[in-house]
């Protein structure tokens, strides 16, 4: 975000309610940060009203409350149990049906049901980057979700260099943030050094520029820019959690046997929070509900997880039947496989599986407990194959 | 991403929905075991690759991956081979001719039959294992053009789980392929052999320093068969496995089939040993 301050506007909340009309009134739905079950969740939103004005979250291992700020801020939380892929990979979908006629005959239907133009307001510089990974396994191999890519290609985002970090961060480790890097329309960054913020914001994209130019805000000044500038350094600055990725697919795959998989396995329960909260996870499953005179079938895809003992079922039973087994794949895949797969990382670095973890498993503790145990232990792993 | 070029290859049919195809004609192989013969509802010409699967689809009950085991005589349906295990293979095992189902597929890649030319090839197959390598075999056997000869080595639990003994018994008596069989338990009558698969591979002779292999059966014979053709000078990167996982989508986007960084159902089923050797020795990969 060193660019030019040239194409740098200024604007205020009123500027931004403003933004949100116009994309309103364009057929967008927007959807934002609001406050909902003690949570900073997204949905629909209709002015700067349904953001969490003066929220902020306070997030560790296990835990997420929210708290109230000294100022007015609009974005000053880090990041909820909700991400993006609710509304481009929904966590469930009707994708066709099929009607038996009286003769026996089938007839199949795809069933795109009718997609919403997205507008999102406040995505962070490492959910950018999940929607860049998702974009990747969804529209980057040989096979594609149509689905997925008419959703994406429509929506209008609007990113936010964040100004808060929570302890559970790691963003700086994953290089994915705290700045927004690219793939906005139109990205902000709050000034809170006044009673009323304000934002520097940029756009990337034509019509990202073509909105702000509608908003008819003056360009920012040189100062606001510098400010903007020393917010995302400040995040920076406060983000204290480290994974070091040097390596680290070798390292993971050179673990498969460490005793550490047992250590952790005896504190994770499986319950699948980690895989939901991710903004990357992508497995999912496609389910059948019929009528009751067996004529009519409505096949729906849902969010999946690794997790679950069906997940692995062949005719010969479940391969992954242990907790252990299926932690190592998760954590192994997230950060490892991945990247031979999809050419990136599986994870941002946002924290959300630390913090919804109901026993607090720390992703970044596991990993260097098992580079720890990699390092030190001999070389048999490689040398035996 | 690049939008246009994504939505040029989206929609190959069949891929995420399934089509309407109609059974042709079922039969029974063993007495678990039923081929259907099953042809596009369109009318539509099929195509395949020895050693790819497909998603057979039963309203109301589900879909499972079963492998494509033959063409059809006409070259105008599909021959898919179902061993009754669970509720959808008994729901397909039970299935008439002119009953209807859903197909997605063919999916995955299939045997490099291309890579034994020149070459022997060797193939290792063990129960419904015969039915995925079948259409391979026939096609090296097709090609007059081929240079070494094919070897067929087949275990089951008993004679009477021989599967496909009219395909063994042609092969091995006109001579396009030398056949050697051999079961768990023998039963009245049997004079062949009695052992595993891996226990029969002396009883062909082949040049096992240039010879392909196509192994396919439980992963644990798999491992087994594979631990001998090493030890008899078989080159990993020529000795290829069909594994099985728990394919769902079909095509590299639900997750669920992943080994290490590999989806089964788009980077194999047939995998060369050499690239899943540390893969496969991992309990609860």
């Amino acid at each position: 975000m060193q660019e030019a301050t040239a194409s740098q506007v200024s604007l205020t909340a009123r500027h931004i309610d403003g933004l949100i009309e116009a994309l309103r009134e364009d057929g967008y739905t927007v959807v934002g940060p609001t406050v909902a079950d003690s949570a900073i969740v997204y949905d629909e939103i209709a002015s700067t009203a349904d953001l969490p004005e003066g929220w902020t979250d306070m997030q560790q291992p296990g835990k997420y409350r929210l708290s109230r700020r000294d100022d007015r801020a609009l974005f000053g939380y880090a990041v909820g149990p909700h991400s993006w892929k609710k509304y481009l990979f929904p966590s469930s979908l009707k994708l066709w049906s099929t009607e038996r006629a009286e003769d026996g005959a089938l007839k199949i239907e795809a069933g795109p049901e009718e997609v919403p133009k997205y507008a999102f307001i406040g995505v962070r510089g490492c959910e950018m980057a999940a929607i860049r990974v998702q974009d990747r396994v969804f529209a980057g191999g040989r096979h594609h979700d149509s689905d997925y890519m008419t959703r994406r290609e429509s929506a209008f985002i609007v990113a936010v260099n964040c100004g808060q970090a929570a302890e559970t961060c790691f963003c700086t480790s994953m290089g994915t943030g705290p700045a927004v890097e690219s793939g906005y329309d139109i990205a902000l960054t709050e000034l809170l050094d006044e009673a009323e913020p304000r934002y520097v914001a940029e756009a990337e994209t034509s019509i990202g520029a073509a909105y702000l130019q509608r908003l008819g805000a003056a360009d920012a000044t040189a100062q606001d820019a510098e400010a903007a500038q020393q917010v995302v350094e400040k995040t920076v600055a406060s983000i204290t959690k480290e994974l070091d990725t040097d390596g680290i697919k070798e390292m993971l795959y050179g673990s498969r046997e460490d005793n550490r998989w047992d250590d952790v396995a005896s504190r994770c329960l499986s319950c699948t929070n980690c895989t939901m909260v991710c903004p990357t996870c992508f497995c999912h499953s496609v389910t059948e509900t019929s009528d009751l005179q067996m004529s009519s079938f409505e096949h729906t895809r849902q969010w999946d997880s690794c997790f679950s003992m069906e997940f692995t079922y062949v005719a010969g039973g479940v391969v992954r039947d242990t907790t252990r087994s299926r932690y190592r794949q998760w954590l192994t895949h997230k950060l490892g496989s991945w990247i031979d797969q999809f050419g990136t990382s599986g994870c941002v670095g946002c924290g959300r599986c630390i913090a919804w973890c109901p026993v607090g498993i720390d992703i970044t503790e596991e990993a260097a407990a098992l580079r720890k145990s990699h390092e030190s232990s001999p070389k048999e792993v490689e040398d035996a194959t | 991403m690049n939008p246009t070029e994504a939505i040029a290859t989206t929609e190959a049919s069949g891929d995420t929905v399934p089509s309407p195809w109609v059974v042709r004609a079922a039969w029974r192989e063993l007495s678990d075991t039923t081929s259907l013969e099953i042809a596009p509802a369109d009318g539509s010409t099929p195509r395949f690759q020895p050693g790819q699967f497909s998603m057979l689809y039963m309203p109301g009950i589900g879909d499972i991956p079963v492998s494509v085991s033959a063409y059809s005589d006409d070259g105008k349906a599909l021959v898919h081979t179902v061993r009754e295990v669970g509720a959808v293979s008994a729901a397909l095992c039970a299935m008439k001719a002119g009953d209807w189902l859903g197909v997605r597929g063919p999916f995955g890649n299939g045997w490099p039959v291309d890579a034994a030319a020149d070459r022997d090839l060797i193939v290792i197959a063990g129960g419904l294992g015969l039915a995925p390598v079948r259409p391979a075999i026939q096609q090296a056997i097709d090609d007059s053009g081929r240079g070494g000869k094919t070897v067929v080595f087949y275990g089951s639990r008993s004679p009477s789980a021989l599967l496909f003994r009219d395909d063994l018994l042609q092969w091995a008596v006109s001579g396009v392929a030398e056949v050697r069989t051999t079961v768990d338990r023998a039963e009245p009558g049997w004079r062949g052999n009695v052992g595993l698969v891996t226990s029969i591979l002396d009883r062909a002779a082949f040049d096992a320093e240039s010879a392909v292999a196509f192994v396919c059966g439980p992963e644990v014979m798999m491992r087994f068969a594979v631990f001998d053709l090493l030890s008899r000078g078989l080159s990993a990167d020529r000795i290829f496995l069909s594994l099985e996982r728990n394919m769902h989508c079909g095509i590299g986007l639900c997750g669920h089939c992943q080994l290490g960084p590999k989806f089964i159902c788009t980077d194999g089923p047939v995998f060369p040993y050499s690239e899943i050797s540390d893969l496969l020795t991992v309990r609860g990969l």
